[in-house]
C-alpha cells in the first residue's frame, strides 16, 4: 500500500478538508439562464488527491471557480476546514480562503502576465496579503518556491516569453505555491503541454503532495491521467455527478453507462487492443427509464456511489457477481 | 507479401525558413514512401516538424519557408517544380487534401456550411451549382449529419465542434482526394467525440480507398488508426516502422523515452519517466545525433557523428548508434519490456488461434 492511500484512510475518520454540499451553478443572461451545476456534493479529505473528470461543457471548471469564489453558487454550500466559504462571508474569511486555496489552470501561456518578471509573478499573493516583513524575506519566499518547482534563482530577473510550455507551468506553480496553500485546484495542468514535458509537471504535482501533504482537487478529461494521479474520481456529465468510487474500484468495476462509454473511449497506445475494442455510445434518453422512479446518489459497493433508480441499482448490484 | 503501390515518395528534404535574419532548418534531409491505401502516423513533439513536412506535400509553407533541397514525386510528378498557387490547383485539395485541428479556424464563420462544400466542388470539378449541391447533401450524410437537408443553409456557429470537423471532412473529402493529410484531428475535441471521427475517418478511408497521413501527438490514437509510424524529432525520422514494430518492439531511445512517459503503463508510486532537458534549437547546425543530450543511452559517438539507419527488419528502420554490431548491448526501460512481453503474447495467441 503506498501512503497516499494510508494518508486517505486515516482521514476518513477525520472532518473532510473541503465539502460540497448540493452545489448548484446557474448562469444567467437578461431573460435565459442556464444551470451549469446541479446537485452536486462530495468530499475532499486531507492529503487527497481527487479529481473531476468529465467533457468540455460538464461544469468540471465551474465547480472549481465555484470553490475560489469566481462563480457564486446559487443554492447550496461549500465548506472548507469546516467553515462555510460559500454565498456571503466576510473580508477575513475572504483572503482566508484565497491565501489556502490555490489555482493552477490549464494554458499557461494564457495564464502569466507578459510583462511582468517571473520575480514579480510569483511574489504577487505575497505583496498582495503583506506577507513579508523585508524584501529580503520577500526575495527568500519567491526563490524557494522557484527551487522547489526545479527552476533556478536567475530565471526571476526573465520574463515569461523566455521560457517554455512546461517551465511557464512551473512558474504557475511557482507562484501557487508561494502562498503555501492546503488546497490546490489543478484545472487541466497538462492538457496544453507536450508529452515529454507532461510527465514532469505530473511528477512534480505528485512530489509536492507527497512532501507537503497538499489536496488536489484534479479537473480533467484525460482518464489515463487521472488514473495515475488520483486517489478517487468523480464522473460528471451534464453538470451532475454521474459516479463516484476510489480510482482502482472506479476502473475494475465501472457502473454508470456514461462512466463505460467514458473509458471504451479513451484511446490507448497499444496496437493490438486498439483495434479490437468496442466503442460503448452514452445515450441518455434509451439508456434510462426514469419514468418509474427518479434517480437518486446510492451507494452501490462500499464507498462506490452511483446515480441511480432502484430498478437500475439493482441491476448494477448484479452486474459484477 | 506483394509489395505495396508507392503513391508518394520525398528523398532527401530539406527544408529552411528564414526567422529575422536567422535561418532555421526545419527538415533535415527525410526520405519517406507513402504506400498507397496505408495509415501512415507521424509522431513528435511540437516544433519536431511534422506538420511543416506536410505542408510541402501541398506547396503550403509559410513565404518565409521554401524547400532547400530534394525531391517530393506524386504519381510521377515532381512537387517541388511548382511554385505558384495556379500550378498547385490541381495537387492541393483536389489529389491532395488536409484536415486542420481546429474545426473552427478552419471553417469560415460568416459563410453557410453548405456554400462552404459546393464552393470546393464547384471550382475543382466545373459543375453546375444544383450538382454540386447534391455532391455536397451526400457527403453530409456520409459523414454522419442527421437532416443534411435542414442543416445545409445553417452557419458554423449552429454546428458543436465535432459536427464541425465532420463538415471540414467532407470538404477535404469533395474531390476524392488520393491523400487525406489529418493534421491532430481530434485534439480539439473530446474523448468521445475523438473515437466517433476517428472511426468516420476509417469507414470513409475504406470507402474512398484513399491514403491516410495522421499527424499527432497522442500514442493512443497513433495506436487507433496507424497501419505504419513515423517518429520524428528535430527535423528528422529517427525510427519508423509498422504500428506493431513501433510499439511493441521499439529500438530508438528517443522512441523508448516517449513511450516510458507514458501514464498508462506507470506504476502509481513511481515517478513518470519525464525526458529531460527540450530539444535542440534548429537555427544552428547539429552535431551528431540530435536527441544525445537527452539520452541516458547516448554513447561518445552521438556527439560526434550522426547515425546512419540500421534495418530491424524488411518494414522496421531506426537512426541510432546502438544497433551499429560495435555498440555495446542496452538494456531498454521497464515500460518498454512490458510492451515487448505484450507484443509477444498477442502473437502467440493469435498464431496459436490461426491453427
Amino acid at each position: 500500500m503506498n501512503a497516499a492511500v494510508n494518508a486517505a484512510a486515516n482521514a476518513r475518520n477525520n472532518e473532510p478538508l473541503l465539502s460540497v454540499k448540493n452545489l448548484e451553478v446557474t448562469f444567467k443572461n437578461g431573460n435565459t439562464s442556464f444551470t451549469a451545476v446541479r446537485d452536486v456534493s462530495f468530499d475532499i479529505m486531507e492529503g487527497e488527491s481527487f479529481a473531476l473528470v468529465g467533457e468540455s461543457g460538464s461544469g468540471k471548471t465551474t465547480i472549481g471557480r465555484t470553490i475560489i469564489r469566481i462563480n457564486p453558487a446559487s443554492k447550496g454550500e461549500i465548506y472548507f476546514k469546516g467553515k462555510r466559504i460559500s454565498g456571503i462571508i466576510d473580508k477575513e474569511t475572504d483572503s482566508w480562503v484565497i491565501r489556502n486555496i490555490q489555482m493552477i489552470f490549464q494554458d499557461p501561456m494564457a495564464s502569466l502576465n507578459e510583462r511582468a518578471t517571473i520575480d514579480y509573478i510569483v511574489s504577487e499573493g505575497l505583496y498582495n496579503f503583506n506577507l513579508f516583513s523585508s524584501e529580503e524575506e520577500r526575495r527568500e519566499k519567491a526563490f524557494r518556491a522557484l527551487r522547489d518547482v526545479g527552476l533556478l534563482e536567475e530565471h526571476a530577473e526573465r520574463y515569461p516569453h523566455e521560457f517554455s510550455g512546461g517551465q511557464r507551468q512551473r512558474i504557475c506553480i511557482a507562484r501557487v505555491l508561494v502562498m503555501e496553500p492546503n488546497f490546490i485546484i489543478a484545472d487541466e495542468p497538462i492538457s496544453a503541454l507536450d508529452v515529454s514535458i507532461r510527465a514532469q509537471v505530473l511528477n512534480l504535482l505528485k512530489d509536492l503532495k507527497k512532501e507537503r501533504g497538499l489536496s488536489y482537487l484534479f479537473i480533467a478529461h484525460d482518464l489515463t491521467v487521472v488514473r495515475y494521479f488520483a486517489d478517487r474520481i468523480a464522473v460528471i456529465h451534464q453538470g451532475e455527478l454521474k459516479e463516484l468510487a476510489r480510482t482502482e474500484e472506479l476502473f475494475s468495476r465501472p457502473l454508470h453507462p456514461y462512466t463505460r462509454s467514458l473509458l471504451s473511449a479513451v484511446p490507448l497506445p497499444d496496437p493490438d487492443l486498439e483495434k479490437n475494442k468496442k466503442l460503448l455510445v452514452y445515450d441518455p434518453a434509451t439508456m434510462h427509464d426514469y419514468s418509474k422512479g427518479l434517480p437518486s446518489w446510492r451507494e452501490i459497493f462500499p464507498g462506490h456511489f452511483v446515480l441511480a433508480n432502484d430498478k437500475e441499482a439493482e441491476e448494477y448490484q448484479e452486474m459484477y457477481r | 507479401m506483394d509489395t505495396p503501390n508507392i503513391i508518394l515518395s520525398a528523398k532527401d528534404l530539406v527544408v529552411k525558413f528564414r526567422v529575422r535574419n536567422k535561418e532555421l532548418t526545419a527538415i533535415r534531409h527525410i526520405s519517406l514512401d507513402l504506400f498507397e491505401g496505408e495509415t501512415l502516423a507521424i509522431v513528435g513533439e511540437s516544433g519536431s516538424g511534422k506538420t511543416v513536412l506536410t505542408k510541402t506535400f501541398t506547396g503550403m509553407l509559410e513565404s518565409n519557408g521554401r524547400i532547400d533541397n530534394g525531391s517530393i514525386i506524386f504519381e510521377g510528378q515532381e512537387l517541388t517544380k511548382l511554385k505558384t498557387d495556379k500550378q498547385w490547383e490541381t495537387i492541393r485539395g483536389a489529389k491532395i487534401s488536409t484536415v486542420f485541428q481546429d474545426p473552427m479556424t478552419s471553417l469560415n464563420p460568416l459563410k453557410r456550411i453548405g456554400i462552404q462544400i459546393t464552393e470546393v466542388i464547384e471550382k475543382h470539378q466545373k459543375l453546375p451549382s444544383a450538382e454540386a449541391k447534391k455532391i455536397a447533401l451526400n457527403l453530409m450524410e456520409r459523414v454522419g449529419i442527421k437532416n443534411a437537408e435542414q442543416r445545409f443553409t445553417d452557419y458554423p456557429f449552429q454546428y458543436s465542434g465535432g459536427m464541425r470537423q465532420r463538415i471540414v471532412i467532407a470538404i477535404a473529402l469533395a474531390c476524392k482526394p488520393r491523400i487525406l493529410i489529418c493534421d491532430e484531428p481530434t485534439t480539439a475535441l473530446d474523448v468521445t467525440i475523438q473515437a466517433q471521427i476517428l472511426d468516420l475517418i476509417r469507414n470513409l478511408q475504406r470507402e474512398y480507398g484513399f491514403t491516410t497521413i495522421y499527424i499527432t501527438h497522442d500514442l493512443g490514437v497513433v495506436a487507433n488508426v496507424a497501419d505504419r509510424v513515423a517518429v520524428m524529432y528535430a527535423g528528422q525520422i529517427v525510427e519508423y516502422g509498422t504500428v506493431r514494430e513501433i510499439f511493441y518492439d521499439p529500438k530508438h531511445p528517443y522512441t523508448w523515452a516517449l513511450i516510458s512517459s507514458l501514464p498508462t503503463l506507470a506504476e502509481k508510486d513511481k515517478p513518470l519517466y519525464a525526458i529531460p532537458g527540450t530539444p535542440p534549437t534548429l537555427f544552428s547546425d547539429i552535431k551528431g545525433d540530435a536527441f544525445a543530450p537527452r539520452n541516458r543511452y547516448a554513447l561518445k559517438i552521438d556527439f560526434e557523428e550522426e547515425p546512419p539507419f540500421y534495418q530491424v527488419s524488411p518494414t522496421h528502420f531506426a537512426k541510432t548508434w546502438l544497433l551499429d554490431p560495435r555498440a555495446p548491448q542496452a538494456e531498454p526501460p521497464d515500460a518498454v519490456k512490458i510492451m515487448r512481453e505484450r507484443g509477444r503474447k498477442n502473437t502467440k495467441q493469435t498464431s496459436e488461434a490461426q491453427q
